[in-house]
Order: C-alpha cells, then structure tokens, then sequence
C-alpha cells in the first residue's frame, strides 16, 4: 500500500457573545426561549424593515481578527449572499465577501509532542446567522430565535494533516476563544460550529485532490473520528481503484458514522452585491491600536511565562493557564506574596481547583479573593495556624465571606505558641504516663511520635509543633 | 370655501386656533372620497360604478377609525390648550408601500393582499405624532414598479383627475391623484427614478423628493434600497415645506438616515429668489433613447408646452432678480435610465426574494414540496413588473456575468452625480444654486397608451432619475396646461441637504403665478362633483 497524507480544512462558525442581535435589539441568546420569542420586525424580515449593525459585534469580530494575528480591515463591507431557504426569512443574508473585517491571519498550534504547527487562515468575516428548521409531526417548523445573532466565519487553509491535527486546531480555537472574551465557545450549544474538508494524497504530491465535506461535527471528539474514518474510506477506496467524489456527508455523532448527504455539482449562484442598507464600517488607525492594545496576553505566551518567571512546571503552568480567569487568579495572589509563587500554585493545583469544583464556580466568581488566600498561607507560614486548619479556611471564608483573621479568632484556631502554658500541659501529660516517660529515658526515642500525638489531642491540634517538640525534649531530658 | 380645498397648512392653524375640528375635517375629506374616487381597486377588479371610468380610483383601502380617533385626539388637545402638533387634523393619505401597524399594507400587490403589518414606517409615525389624520392607504404601480399605475394588482387603479381617460403617472400615482381631486391635501409617496415628480407632474400637484436620507426608509418597503426616499406631494409648495419639516431628520433605526440637523423649511420659503444662480441644461431638452439597432442616441425633444413652460418659469425668476445660466452640460443624464435598469433591478430583485410564501402573504394552499411552494407562490403571487424585474435583476447580478454590472453602473452612477458636482461647485464654472428642468418629456399620457412597452415606461423617467442616482433634493411645481388642458410640471434641483432652495425658486415661480389663467381651470374630475 501506498503513503497517504491526508489533507484537512476546517470552517468555522463562531457565535458571538455580544448583547444583541448584529444587526436589531434582540437579545442575542435566546438559549431555551420557545421558538419566535425572541424576534422583532427585523429579524422576520419583514417587508420595510433595514438592518443597523451592532458595533460590539465588530469590535468583538476585530479583537478576533486581531488575535488570530490578521489584519483588521480599517473598511469593511457587507454583502447580501443570495439563496431560499424557510430559515432565511429576507432571502439573502448579509454577509461580508468582498472586504471582510479581517485579512490573513494563522493560529499556532501547540502539539502535545511540543512542534508548534502554523495554520494559516484563508477567510474571516462578520455575518448574521439563518434561524433552525425541524421536522415536527410531518411538519417542517421554522423557529427564528437564532436568526440574526453575530457569527464570524472562519475558514482554514488546507493546512491540518490529520484528525488529530485538526481536533487539536478546535480545542485551542475554543480556548482562544473563551480567553479573548469574544464566545462562549460551547459546542453543545452551537457557539462553535465546524465543518471539515477531507481530501488525501500520495505521500510527496503537492496536488489537492477532490475533497468531500464533513457536515456537523460539533464536538472536538466528533472532529477527531469523522476525519479519521473519512479518510480512510477515501484511502480504501483509491487504494480499490475507486474515485473520490465532491460529496457532502453528514456526521452522525450519536452512531458515529458518516452518511452521503448530497453530491455537489458546481457552485450555487449566490448573487452577491453589495448590502445598500449599511454603510461601510469604518475603522481609525486609533481604534484599530486600540483594539489590538486591548488584546491580552495569550495562553501560550502567558504559559511560558509562568515557567520562566515563576519557575513553575510545564503541567502546573499549563493547568493554571486553562482558563484566563484561573491565570489571573494565580498572578494577583503572586503579586501579593511574592517569594512563594510555587507555594501559591500548589494552592492553586490542589485546594482551589478542588474549592472551584465543589461549588461550581470559576475563579473569578469566587467570594474567597487573592488576598484571603494569601492571608491564609501567611498564618500557616508564620505559624499561627496549621495546614489542616488553613484548607478548612478556604472553605469557611468562601461559605461566610468574612476574612481568615476573623474567623481564627472567632472559633480560636490559633496555635498554641505561649512556651509557658504550652510547658504546663505537658507537664501535666507527662506526670499521667510515667511508663512511657521511662520506657524514653531509657531509650526508645521513638516515642516521641506518641507524645507528640497525646499533646495535639489534647490540645485539639491547635499546640505549634515545632515548640512542641522542643519543650518535650527538654522535659524528657532528665 | 370648501374644507377640502384648504391647504393643508391652513387646517393645522384652523384647528389648532379652534375655528376647525379636526373631527370635521375628516368628514369633509371622507365626503370628498365617497364623492369622487368610486370604487377602490381591488384583487378582483370588479367595478360596480357605472361611471368608474369618470373617477379618481386613487384609494386602496380607508383607515377611518384609526383616522376617527387620531381626529378625536387632536379635539381634545386643542380643547385643553395643548399643541396639537404642525399637522394638526390634516387629513393624509399614505402610498400604501409603507408599513402602518394593525392594517393591510399590499404594495398594490396580491403578494401582499392580506400582509397585515406588526410595525408602522418611521415617516408616517412622525406624522401621525404631529397631529396629521391617517386616512387611507392609495393606489401605486406594483412595489412602485412602474410610471402610470397601470401595473397595480389591485383594479380599477388610479386615473388622472384631470382626465380620467389619462393616468395619473406613477408610481406614486394614487397619491398625485388624491391630492389633485383634493381627496386629501397631503399625501406621503416615494420616489425611486421620479415616482413622486412624475405622477406630481401629471397631476397638476407638488411632489418633493428630499436628498437621499433626509427622511427614514424605514417601514418603506423597498424597491432599490439605494434609491428610494418618501416625500410629499401637496397642493402648494409651502405644504410640501410643511410635511417635510415634519418628516425630515436622523431615525436610528435607518443607518442611511441623515444626521445633519434639519433646518426651517417654512422660514426659507419667506427669503425671495434675488441673486440666486438658476441653471438651464440643454441635457435636459429633450430623452436620449438608445436606438437597440444602432446603439446610437436618439434626441426625442420634450413635448413644445411643457419646454416653453420651463423657459417661462426661467423669465419669472429672472424678473424677481433671480440669475439665468444657460447651456449647462450635464452630459451623463443620458445615461441615467440604462443605469437604472441595471442598479434599480438588481436591488428590486434582492428585495423580493423575502417573498417566498413562507411567513407572510400570499401563499398557495397545496403545495407538494418547498421548491414547489417557492415557485408557484412567486409565479401567482407577482405581477408581470416584479417579474420582468426578478428576472432582469437576476440576470445581471448573476455570477456568470463576465462583467460585474452593479459596480459598473455604480461607477456611471458617480459620472452623473460628478455633473451635478461641477454645476453647483461654489469655485466651479457655473457655481449654481439650483437647475430648472421640466420634469417629463410629456403630459399624461392616455391609459394603455404606453403600457405593456416597459422600456419606453421607463423613459418616461428621464428628467427624474438622475437625481436619484446622485441622491439629491429636487421638487416639481404645476407650470400651466397643454392643449388638453393636462398639467405640466417643472422642476428644480439643488445640491445634497439643500431642500431649502428648491423650495425656495419653487415657491418664488409659484407665487408670481398665482393669478394665471391656468390656475383657474379645475380638475375634470371635481366639475362635476364640486
């Protein structure tokens, strides 16, 4: 058999999370509304009706661009793109085809064996999305919630190589995405829609081949799989002698297959022109600077930076830099304590990822701020409480909201650190276990362990250990 | 004097002084209707009237209890010594292409027969807001496709009050028609190539077409998006002032809507015409019609009365100190209509598409599949001008065309707006206010005379279109009767946002015309009413 390498596209459909609609005042998520609640005269299309174009959502689209490292185009131009379809209630919808809002661009992918993988973009452009049609008791239902909300459409060049590849081009997207603030991102939810372009060839041709399109696949796993069997179907196939034709397949991602939707003969006549009922969007040099200064750091960057700067490991960076909030969670409590960035990120690794599971919340939503979790790893570190007690003040602070000083001193979780009335109790203990002081003396040094233990019981664990241990080997001494 | 020949400035001040209730203008204004428009059009076209051929026609449907309690409101206001607005109890009749929430809104098409509209048009909600007493809605060519009515779905469509055996143009012709046979004062129309100039023309009345985005497209249910402007059509040019103060200004729900502030159009028309530089364009003496064998230009000068009545109207303005410019060049005029074939069909033929039979309107009952409802709603749902227009639209928008038609015509579009730049550029050559023209080749022609040629239809918009391509103000006024005794219009063009000025020279010729002879004679349709 011969060497295939398989050739990957994707084309996206991203959701953005602006307010309202792109281009009337409906809101923009109208997620479990009942169909045709949440439309106005503008977004039924109804005869009269112009369309005024909703500037966060060009601002989200440039920040897109700008992320995605294009060129914003400082005059961007919408088009009316052509077709009938029960969805589409004007008969066109306005798109962008001959100036987009952005130009170029690549992501970088960052491969788990370490190769960073430059995919560059072939198109970027603001449009408005059709509503849902169902099938309904024989019935074909229009529901047009849905119609009218900002998407940017993104499309690939035939840069990815695999199911992998192009998975791994999803999943970062989507953290992007989310990072930069400009999507939900959620698959289920259809704020991240993907289609995929499949074609294979000889391993050293540099000739594209007929490729089929992959419709649906709406989740990162779902990409992976479809991309995978369809190539090699089309493998098996060449391989039989067979041809590979310009198909449109549908992914089933409930049974995992793939069936023939219909077969593509040439292009639809879209009739493209430019929309008379908006102006040009104009961007300034200032705005476009400005967009691009409100960028922030990326995930990548911010990754490797973690490492270099806090000398944290690969995984410990990776993990605190999944989510943008998480991250800043992490530097703001660095800033307040920092000779102890790595003691923080255990913190972070272990309690407060535990702490953001159990309630659900993410790291900017937590009542428990940087500050407290600072406060909090200072008494351990001074002394004044132990770990134990310290983990459960992450949970009281976050349940009360009051500060960690407040509640030590409030339920007396300080430590026993007064050498004297720390010396009385021991004393006490050790009059009341005069075998086990002899059986030291007289040389198993290993209960020490035991008296340490009788002295936190009854203390309730709030003696410091460290003096503890002091006071006990004096007293033992004798 | 009757109610119904007051202007409609004349009424607000009435009504607003307590001497004229609104309630009882209506009244006059329903009488006038029920006098003289006959039967409304309809789908089925049926007349009853022995006499339809003598009437107006001009009405589709009334909207006479929305009328009667706007009437009441405005009582009332004035009854408390509150402002009841410009437009106080001023009956007006809407073209019905505008949308007004709660009533049919057709756009005189059987696709739209029973569209009931969940909005009103911004145009006709500041009339509403300023008093005015929404009456009906009137007769229009198809989606305004069209220049002498004959297209509507809805028979008998509208005849010129003048002669009933004429048209009263179009599109706008119910609207020309309601004000001439003083059914209305005022009437709210569009204009796209000339839809409001021309049928003002024919009928004897003002017709103002504002600078592109002076007053809201939207609820103008569209025909070329960047083309269509509402505007007024009146009996005298102060009323026109009038309507369009009330209408003009930003609307946040249009983008192309204009956000200059909008000056005192009633205060320009005291300022006489002195000094004023008044241009004549022999572009404009006659139709440049393309010989389809030779590709040459034909000159078909305009009709002798209406040329002589625009040189008239030139020696009164020069009278009253006003400057005459000849011969101004205004080369690409010529071109105005084959650039409209190409930009106005192929928008008409995007705006169409949402009329599919899927949310609204016409709907065939049995259809076997989508494709099948698709097609045969658009096949019984349209006229044959919305058709001739798809098919037009979509033949030059469509992908394998070699040559991108709409950017091409857009380009000769920036040519004729270019003539009018050097016209009116204050360093330039010619350094016009404003430039006289007639507004048609010729008086109204007879029903079924041109109808059927849509291309030679379409001519009939020549002296109009051009200022649509450059999206300026321009206004006709009644210039005399031809030997029919049918009117003949003129019209004055400024430069972008100055509706001021054409008001200006329109309501100067005006008044030095006032004790004409020609305006002595009335409408043929109201001697035998009235």
């Amino acid at each position: 058999m011969k060497e295939y390498e398989i050739i990957v596209g994707l084309e996206t459909h991203i959701q953005l999370n602006t307010e309202t609609k792109i281009f009337c005042a409906c809101k923009a998520d109208s997620w479990e509304a009942e169909p045709n609640t949440n439309v106005c005269p503008v977004c039924t299309g109804q005869p009269g009706v112009l369309p005024r174009l909703n500037a966060e959502a060009v601002q989200k689209g440039a920040l897109l661009a700008a992320a995605m490292h294009a060129e914003i185009n400082p005059c961007s131009i919408f088009d009316r793109k052509h077709y009938f379809y029960p969805d589409l209630p004007k008969g066109f919808q306005i798109t962008q085809l001959f100036e987009p809002i952005g130009k170029g661009g690549y992501l970088d992918l960052y491969m788990p064996d370490g190769e960073i993988k430059r995919v560059r973009i072939n198109k970027m452009h603001l449009e408005e999305d059709a509503g849902k049609t169902k099938l309904e008791h024989g019935q074909r239902m229009v529901d047009l919630n849905r119609g009218g909300v900002p998407l940017v459409e993104m499309v690939t060049e035939p840069d990815l190589r695999s199911g992998e590849e192009a998975a791994q081009y999803l999943s970062q997207l989507r953290e992007l995405l989310r990072w930069i603030g400009v999507s939900e991102a959620d698959m289920e939810r259809g704020h991240l829609r993907c289609d995929a372009n499949v074609s294979i060839r000889e391993k050293g041709s540099t000739a594209f081949n007929t490729k089929t399109e992959i419709k649906n696949v709406n989740s990162i796993d779902s990409v992976r799989q479809a991309i995978t069997q369809e190539a090699k179907r089309q493998i098996e196939l060449v391989e039989s002698g067979g041809k590979v034709e310009q198909y449109t397949l549908d992914w089933d991602a409930d049974t995992g297959k793939l069936s023939m939707m219909r077969s593509k003969e040439g292009e639809a006549d879209y009739r493209y022109f430019r929309e008379p009922d908006l102006q040009p969007v104009i961007l300034s040099n200032a705005e476009i600077e400005a967009i691009k200064a409100s960028l922030p750091e990326l995930p990548y960057a911010r990754r490797r930076r973690f490492v270099e700067e806090y000398q944290l490991s690969a995984y410990d960076a990776e993990v605190l830099t999944s989510e943008r909030g998480l991250s800043d969670y992490f530097e703001e409590a660095v800033a307040l304590y920092a000779k102890e960035p790595k003691t923080i990120s255990n913190w972070m690794m272990n309690d407060m990822i535990r702490l953001m599971n159990d309630t659900g919340k993410s790291a900017k939503g937590l009542v428990l701020k940087p500050a407290a979790l600072v406060e909090i790893v200072k008494l351990i570190d001074d002394g004044k409480i132990n770990a134990a007690t310290g983990k459960s003040l992450l949970v009281k602070v976050e349940q009360t909201g009051k500060s960690p000083a407040t509640i030590v001193e409030e339920e007396s979780l300080g430590l026993i650190a007064d050498a004297d009335s720390l010396r009385k109790q021991i004393e006490t203990i050790l009059a009341g276990a005069p075998n086990e002081v002899a059986a030291y003396r007289g040389g198993k040094e290993t209960l020490m362990g035991w008296f340490v233990g009788q002295v936190m019981r009854a203390t309730r664990g709030k003696a410091d250990p460290k003096l503890t241990r002091e006071i006990l080997l004096e007293l033992l001494k004798d | 004097m009757r109610y119904t020949q007051l202007s409609a400035n004349e009424i607000a001040q009435k009504v607003q002084a307590g001497e004229l209730k609104a309630s009882d203008m209506l009244d006059a204004s329903l009488a006038q209707i029920r006098a003289v428009d006959g039967d409304f059009g309809s789908l089925d076209g049926q007349a009853t009237d022995p006499e339809t051929d003598k009437k107006v026609h001009a009405f589709i449907s009334l909207t006479e209890e929305m009328a009667r309690a706007q009437a009441q409101a405005v009582d009332a206001k004035v009854a408390n010594g509150e402002d009841a607005g410009l437009l106080a109890g001023v009956p007006v009749s809407i073209k019905d292409i505008f949308a007004l929430e709660n009533t049919v809104t057709t756009a005189a098409s059987r696709m739209l027969h029973n569209y009931r509209a969940p909005y009103t048009a911004s145009a006709v909600q500041k009339l509403m807001d300023a008093g005015a007493l929404i009456v009906g809605k009137v007769n229009l060519d198809e989606f305004t496709f069209g220049s002498s009515n004959e297209s509507s779905a809805y028979q008998p469509a509208s005849n010129n009050p003048w002669n009933t055996a004429h048209v009263p143009g179009g599109s706008s012709g119910g609207s020309a028609a309601a004000v001439a046979a003083e059914e209305t004062p005022l009437s709210l129309g569009t204009d796209t190539g000339g839809s409001i100039r021309q049928p003002a023309a024919f009928c004897g009345v003002v017709g103002l077409k504002p600078s592109y985005g002076r007053i809201s497209r939207y609820g103008l249910i569209a025909f070329a998006s960047s083309l269509d402007c509402p505007g007024p059509l009146s009996r005298n040019v102060e009323d026109a002032a009038l309507m369009l103060q009330v209408m003009a200004g930003a609307d946040e729900r249009d983008e192309s809507s204009a956000t200059l502030p909008v000056p005192n159009y009633l205060e320009a028309l005291q300022q006489d015409v002195k000094g004023m530089r008044i241009g004549l364009s022999p572009d404009y003496a006659g139709i440049a019609y393309p010989n389809h064998k030779t590709g040459e230009f034909e000159i078909i000068p305009v009709q002798e009365e209406i040329k002589q009545a625009t040189l008239d109207a030139a020696e009164q303005l020069a009278r009253q100190g006003a400057e005459i410019i000849e011969n101004v060049p205004m080369p690409h005029t010529r071109y105005g209509i084959p650039v409209y074939f190409v930009v106005s069909r192929i928008e008409a033929s995007s705006n169409l598409n949402r009329m599919d039979g899927v949310k609204y309107g016409f709907t065939v009952a049995d259809a076997r599949d989508l494709q099948d409802l698709y097609k045969r709603t658009r096949t019984e749902g349209f006229g044959p001008q919305p058709k001739l227009r798809i098919l037009m639209g979509a033949y030059l928008s469509a992908a394998s065309k070699k040559v991108n038609y709409y950017q091409l015509a857009s380009q000769v579009r920036g040519m004729i707006r270019r003539d009018f730049e050097l016209a009116f550029e204050p360093k330039g050559a010619y350094q016009l206010d404003a430039l006289l023209t007639p507004t048609t080749p010729t008086t109204a022609f007879k029903r079924a005379e041109v109808f059927g040629d849509s291309v030679l239809m379409q001519y009939a918009d020549q002296m109009t279109v051009s200022v649509n391509h450059a999206g300026l103000p321009a206004i006709t006024v009644p210039a005399g009767l031809d030997n029919k005794n049918l009117p003949i219009g003129i019209q004055f063009i400024a430069n972008h946002f100055r509706e001021d000025i054409v008001l200006r020279a329109a309501h100067a010729y005006e008044q030095s015309t006032l004790d004409a002879v020609w305006r002595k004679v009335r409408p043929m349709a109201l001697q035998e009413v009235n």
